[in-house]
């Protein structure tokens, strides 16, 4: 069984819940941007939830199935079609022979997970099937899908038809977004109102936003305590010593423009970082359109780890509901 | 000077051993970090060495923050008792300075150079006090390197030179980065080389280009059939100046798969090396070479 590409979107890649254990070598973590939506997708087709499956980013790819099989569509609002009839999202939906799936134009959020019952069944490079583009690793060929591709598909079953996750089991950003973060790592670099005005003001996506990470802008540009720099360290305020850099931590550089590091993260690099946004809020970034107002909440370590808690909860209601 | 010991967010903590780079730093951050990867923490999912500092990802469901925390302080305790000695690989990396073709991509960014008039390899040596490119070249490939970190992106080198401090070479990086520099530019921003393992953006300065690949995710490379990336923290590297005709030959040889760069296992001993570096140096390259 394969998925004929017949267009490839804007950049869709083969993901899954990522490739970790290579960080250290500059290989990161990569997988899906919203990790739930893609366990959500997986769960309703009937597979495991660390399957392949296809992650799109504003635009949805055009596929025709050769066999049948069940597909699901989680993650941002874009309303999908089965031979060009309109489809619910979210919901497990038997695709026949020969259809072809399709997207109109996305209405809210900015990924959406592409589930096949068997998985997209790609090589596993070093334990993932997720696609790494600088590296040429893993995915489809080391690549986002094009046109013309034969997307391999494993075995499945079709015993989950009709399934959906019900609207209370869908997690969105809301408006602005919020995203909490632990302060730490160079934080105390920052002068205290420069401390202050971080979490009082309303940022925005930069249309610099992508897999590696999400740039914002439009809040107060941030001071620095004075210091000589150490050596090494390079000459502006805003440069360290090549350190590691955390998923989700916060680089600021120069003080003015805030980078949040996601799933294709540089492992390193010569910038200080604010804090790291928690591991609860991470899938929401996925979800966010340039120009979305964002704002960044302050917690501390017991708050980061109760959202964490909140999150298992609702992914455990999520697979009581699916099974 | 005792580490900081920071979050970042509920999945990692970072370790700073120092805030500057020193080869005692490195060290430290190398032997706390190996020490953190023996101990076998359960809950412990990666262990990132880096220059002067490391991190470590954890999964707060199995170990508390609080309870990570205490185990890696206690490792600090024992890594400043070890011996700064450490067995690891010397290697010789063939690069061909001034080559074509960083050439014509420095040509190509000249404006978001510091000083658009020379080549990176002109500026280099200027703000280095090197009269000469060559005198310059002859700095840069006459001393070994540490590998401090392999990171940014897959299986590029950091490297820090094996010299006193007040002759490591300093390069401020580009004004902004290039949005492109060749595969296997070797490279320097700030007191760091590098090797770029992938084509990609970028903004140190480009000295010269090997022709030896370092990242092969199809693992074709003869070198890299058992793992895709060559480097690992602690390898030392000694760069062999080539020419073109040298640089072409050794293409060839990667292509037909004979190429094998030199490498010998070696023991590091860092206090040695603090009594004599240019005598210690000599004694590395004579292991490498065999003589």
């Amino acid at each position: 069984m394969a998925i004929k590409v017949l267009h490839h979107g804007l950049a869709t890649t083969v993901q899954d819940l990522g490739r970790p254990g290579y960080f250290h070598l500059g290989i990161p973590l990569g997988g899906a941007m919203d990790r739930y939506a893609m366990r959500a997708a997986n769960l309703l087709v009937g597979n495991d939830e660390g399957a392949a499956g296809l992650e799109a980013v504003f635009m949805g790819p055009k596929l025709e199935f050769e066999d049948d099989a069940l597909v699901a569509v989680t993650g941002a609002d874009m309303p999908v079609n089965i031979d060009g009839v309109a489809q619910p999202g979210w919901t497990a939906l038997r695709i026949r022979a020969g259809q072809v799936l399709s997207f109109d134009f996305l209405k809210s959020g900015a990924r959406i997970c592409i589930a096949v019952s068997g998985g997209i069944d790609v090589p596993v490079a070093l334990g993932s099937r997720s696609t790494y583009a600088i590296g040429a690793l893993g995915g489809y060929k080391g690549r986002p899908i094009a046109a013309g591709d034969e997307l391999p598909v494993g075995k499945g079953t079709v015993a989950n038809e009709g399934k959906s996750v019900d609207k209370a089991l869908r997690r969105k950003p809301g408006t602005p977004a919020e995203l909490r973060v632990l302060p730490g790592l160079y934080w105390d670099r920052l002068t205290d109102e420069a401390k202050q005005n971080f979490f009082a003001d309303t940022w925005k996506v930069a249309p610099e936003a992508d897999r590696m990470g999400y740039r914002f802008r439009g809040g107060r540009k941030l001071d620095f305590v004075d210091r000589k720099q150490p050596f090494g360290a390079g000459s502006d305020p805003s440069n360290i010593v090549d350190s590691c850099y955390p998923y989700g931590s916060i680089q600021v550089p120069g003080g003015t423009e805030p980078i949040v590091l996601h799933r294709d993260a540089v492992s390193g690099g010569g910038y200080f970082m604010v804090g790291t946004v928690i591991s609860a809020d991470m899938d929401l970034i996925g979800q966010l359109q340039p120009h979305t107002p964002a704002r960044f909440i302050e917690v501390n370590m017991e708050q980061a780890l109760a959202a964490r808690q909140d999150r298992a909860g609702l992914l455990n209601r999520l697979r009581q509901a699916v099974r | 000077m005792p580490a900081r010991y920071t979050f970042g967010g509920d999945e990692h903590l970072f370790v700073e051993c120092s805030d500057e780079m020193s080869l005692e730093a490195f060290f430290k951050s190398l032997s706390m970090s190996t020490g953190v990867r023996e101990s076998r923490i359960n809950g412990v999912t990666e262990i990132c060495p880096a220059n002067a500092s490391f991190q470590i990802k954890f999964n707060p469901d199995i170990i508390k923050p609080e309870d990570i925390l205490k185990e890696v302080m206690a490792i600090e305790g024992a890594a400043e008792k070890a011996e700064p000695v450490i067995r690891t690989r010397i290697v010789e990396i063939p690069v061909f300075y001034n080559d074509p073709w960083t050439h014509e991509t420095l040509m190509r960014f000249r404006e978001r150079h510091q000083q658009p008039a020379g080549t990176d390899l002109d500026y280099a040596a200027k703000v280095n006090g090197y009269g000469a490119v060559d005198d310059f070249i002859s700095a840069h490939a006459g001393s070994p390197w540490f590998v401090s970190m392999v990171g940014f992106v897959a299986g590029l080198p950091f490297m820090y030179q094996m010299v006193e401090r007040q002759r490591q070479i300093e390069v401020p990086k580009y004004l902004r980065p290039r949005t492109d520099t060749p595969r296997l530019t070797v490279g320097h921003g700030g007191c760091f080389g590098c090797i770029y393992s992938v084509r990609g953006a970028g903004g140190y300065q480009m000295f010269g280009i090997t022709p030896m690949p370092i990242f092969d995710p199809a693992q074709t490379t003869s070198y890299l059939r058992d793992f895709m990336v060559f480097f690992r923290p602690g390898d030392i590297v000694k760069f062999k100046p080539i020419d073109r005709d040298g640089y072409g030959k050794a293409v060839e040889e990667v292509d037909k798969g004979t190429f094998s760069p030199p490498i010998r296992e070696v023991s590091f001993d860092l206090r040695e090396f603090q009594k004599d570096i240019d005598g210690y140096n000599a004694k590395l390259e004579g292991m490498l070479y065999g003589h």
